[in-house]
């Protein structure tokens, strides 16, 4: 038998009251969007200090005259001399083709190398996790162990790598300097560049190859599909996707690109190898042109980000397809 | 049991304790204002004479009981590091000893202190140093008096050479038969460079070798440093001596270009290859490792040189930057030291540089290897015989000529870092061009700094 037992009124009178607000915070606790709101707060005030309002001051600072190292001198706003300085400034032309060569030519044959490891990786041999391991090792390396590493490689009188070019072309090693010559220094950058980076362009494609359905192959070979067919009508189109976020990726990455090259080079011979990040690095911290380098700073981010998001655009339509 | 056990704990205990405090005490016996914690950090460039400073320091510990602590960064990053520091108002360095360049920048932007008081209260006198090192490490502006450092380590621009080398008879009989001259060390860039020629891929002991050794350095002040050693002499000048900034027929006049042209010359017939971005330490390498005869290195390395094992003592010669055609010049190198006003320990910084320009620790700096620019050191009657290399030296501080020392002196390197480079190293260009490209460069730094430059 179930009885029931009815609540006296004092017990009643405790309960409270549900349009009391304050009460319903006591009982039930902070409501889930404020909850949200406190766990996402730190995070967005690290990222308005460390980012956004930098980026506000650095926009500010891009229409003055300020020179770190005159800092006695009044500051001028100068509004948009800087934009048009830099605009007109032959020498940042110039390294802005430097950087475009050097970001087409290396992303292009990361692109060829990092594909044609993945496809040796993606079958199966002896030793297999081995040579992946020994293949993704440059890409752990930091770009600044990289540089003098390869500078000591590249050194024309017990450098390793002028022998080895003796060794099968006969020129004498100390005859030529893969980093002080005009033109060999651009295509050393590149070199050392694809040898860090191909293996993760190749990380990428192989995670591309292997989301790849054995089921598809299965039925091209049953269709007698030859091998060039099958890579060409299924291995390669299925991994476009991955090999231009590969592209992105790298091309972004390769714009910045400074370590590895100030250390290689220095941006020389002359300005033969200087990126327009050594450039904006020489503007801001040797030469400490404050106003001016962070005019150039805001037409780099523009550039870069202007070109991913065109780019990512069509990324997303070859998805679709 | 428990009883003895917690007895023998607090013995234990109590041991340790007495061993800190003694420890403890006996620190305080020898250092006392040590362990008051007082402490300077001295900023500096890292390379031998700081190592001899830091020896020098252990006596400024013992009298006055204030710890030194050291901030030495490689020269290639020594400007970066540095003026980021002094331009952020950091409080890392309570001293400094900044380069003779930093001067105006220093001065005009209130990064250092000014000593023109503390001199008079302490008695010490810029007339007691070299006058090439007080206008070159002190004064701002030039030839006032306001000083804002006291010369710390006296420096220039010199050579040296395989005396073994050059005292062979097979070699000094196969230089005469082909110059008609006794092999010795130049005396004007022109033997320099024959010299360099006759040396150059010639085999000794087996072994290959080299001409000569020139500063070809890209990314912060290497070429300029070289190549100013050869157009000073050639007829450079950074402006008109009548009217300040006026540039155009100084820095690019044909003298000055055909200088330019010779140390392009000089890189490409008588180097060792791969020696496209070299400074003092693939210098210093090249010599010790015996690749070439002669070196252009700064006086500051020679001290370590003569003791090297394989190319020191009698091996190693040392001769002053030769004459041009025009004149005789060597490039100024060298710094001061200067109380950064920011530091929280100025007094103590004070008291330091009180210490250092005493005479005997300027003597005992020479000794150990560092380069004093107290006259009461370089001018004693024994000082060209303390090393082999102090004739040459003080030979030296008196033709130096110093790059810039403006508060725009960063950007005015930089630009003749580029337009050097572009013409020596990456064959862009003449000598000529290079040279007027570098006016137009340094007029639009002064123009927007303020200065009027004159066209003519």
């Amino acid at each position: 038998m179930t009885t029931i037992t009815q609540p006296d009124d004092a017990a009643i009178s405790r309960i409270p009251s549900q349009t009391d607000s304050r009460s319903v915070l006591r009982t039930r606790g902070l409501s889930d969007r404020t909850i949200a709101w406190l766990f996402v707060a730190p995070t967005i005030a690290l990222l308005l200090a460390i980012n956004i309002f930098p980026l506000i001051w650095m926009i500010r600072l891009s229409f003055t005259s300020l020179n770190l190292s005159m800092s006695y001198l009044p500051l001028r706003v100068v509004g948009l001399d800087n934009l048009s300085d830099i605009l007109t400034d032959e020498d940042v032309w110039l390294r802005l083709q430097t950087t475009a060569r050097f970001v087409i030519s290396s992303v292009t044959l990361q692109v060829i190398v990092g594909f044609g490891l993945a496809l040796l990786i993606n079958r199966q041999f002896r030793g297999h996790s081995f040579w992946t391991t020994i293949i993704l090792l440059p890409m752990m390396l930091s770009p600044a162990v990289v540089g003098n590493f390869w500078t000591l490689l590249f050194q024309p009188q017990i450098g390793p790598f002028n022998y080895m070019i003796s060794l099968f072309t006969g020129v004498p090693p100390s005859s030529f300097s893969m980093t002080g010559e005009v033109g060999l220094a651009p295509w050393t950058i590149v070199l050392v560049d694809t040898w860090m980076w191909a293996p993760y362009v190749m990380l990428i494609c192989l995670a591309g190859l292997r989301s790849i359905p054995d089921y598809i192959y299965e039925a091209a070979e049953v269709d007698r599909a030859s091998a060039w067919r099958q890579f060409w009508s299924i291995t390669l189109p299925m991994t476009v996707p991955f090999l231009m976020l590969a592209v992105l990726f790298r091309a972004i990455e390769n714009f910045k690109m400074f370590d590895m090259v100030n250390l290689l080079t220095s941006g020389g011979p002359g300005s033969t190898t200087e990126l327009v990040s050594i450039t904006l690095k020489r503007a801001a911290f040797e030469k400490w042109r404050t106003g001016y380098s962070s005019a150039l700073a805001i037409i780099l981010f523009v550039t870069v980000f202007g070109a991913a998001n065109i780019y990512v655009k069509l990324l997303n339509r070859v998805k679709q397809r | 049991m428990r009883k003895l056990a917690t007895g023998m704990k607090s013995k234990r205990v109590g041991g340790t304790l007495a061993l800190f405090a003694g420890v403890a005490l006996s620190a305080l016996a020898t250092q006392p204002a040590a362990a008051q914690g007082k402490q300077l950090t001295l900023c500096w460039a890292a390379w031998d004479p700081a190592n001899a400073l830091v020896e020098l320091g252990k006596d400024f510990t013992k009298q006055s009981g204030i710890e030194m602590k050291y901030e030495f960064v490689p020269w290639t990053s020594y400007a970066d590091r540095f003026l980021n520091e002094l331009n952020s108002h950091g409080r890392l360095c309570d001293l400094i000893i900044g380069d003779s360049q930093w001067i105006g920048g220093a001065a005009e932007n209130k990064w250092y202190v000014k000593l023109n008081d503390f001199f008079a209260k302490e008695n010490i006198s810029m007339d007691d140093f070299v006058p090439a090192t007080v206008t070159g490490y002190s004064q701002w502006p030039k030839n006032t008096t306001n000083y804002w450092a006291l010369p710390a380590m006296a420096d220039a621009v010199g050579w040296t050479y395989r005396k073994d080398w050059f005292s062979r008879p097979d070699i000094q009989a196969a230089f005469k038969a082909k110059h008609g001259r006794d092999l010795a060390p130049p005396k004007t860039y022109d033997e320099l460079k024959q010299i360099a020629e006759f040396f150059q891929g010639r085999e000794i002991d087996g072994k290959k070798v080299y001409g000569a050794y020139i500063f070809t350095e890209r990314g912060s002040e290497g070429i300029t440093m070289g190549v100013t050693n050869v157009l000073y002499n050639y007829g450079f000048n950074y402006d008109n001596p009548k009217k300040p900034y006026q540039m155009q027929g100084f820095v690019n006049s044909a003298d000055a270009a055909k200088g330019l042209e010779f140390y392009k010359e000089l890189y490409k017939c008588c180097t060792a290859p791969g020696m496209t971005n070299a400074y003092m330490q693939e210098g210093l390498d090249a010599f010790k490792s015996g690749q070439v005869a002669m070196q252009m290195n700064w006086f500051a390395f020679f001290p370590g040189l003569y003791k090297d094992p394989n190319v020191g003592g009698d091996r190693i010669g040392f001769f002053v930057n030769p004459a041009g055609p025009k004149a005789h010049f060597t490039q100024l190198g060298g710094q001061g030291i200067s109380v950064v006003a920011t530091s929280d320990h100025k007094d103590d910084a004070l008291k330091y540089i009180k210490w250092f320009a005493q005479p005997a620790v300027q003597q005992k700096w020479w000794e150990l290897g560092g380069y004093s620019a107290l006259k009461a050191v370089v001018e004693a009657p024994g000082f060209p015989k303390s090393a082999p290399f102090a004739p040459q030296f003080l030979e030296s501080m008196a033709i130096v000529k110093d790059f810039w020392a403006e508060p725009s002196y960063a950007q005015l390197l930089l630009d003749m870092q580029k337009r050097v480079h572009d013409y020596v190293v990456a064959d862009k260009g003449t000598s000529q061009q290079a040279l007027d490209l570098l006016v137009k460069d340094w007029s639009k730094v002064f123009g927007e700094q303020g200065k009027r430059v004159a066209a003519e």
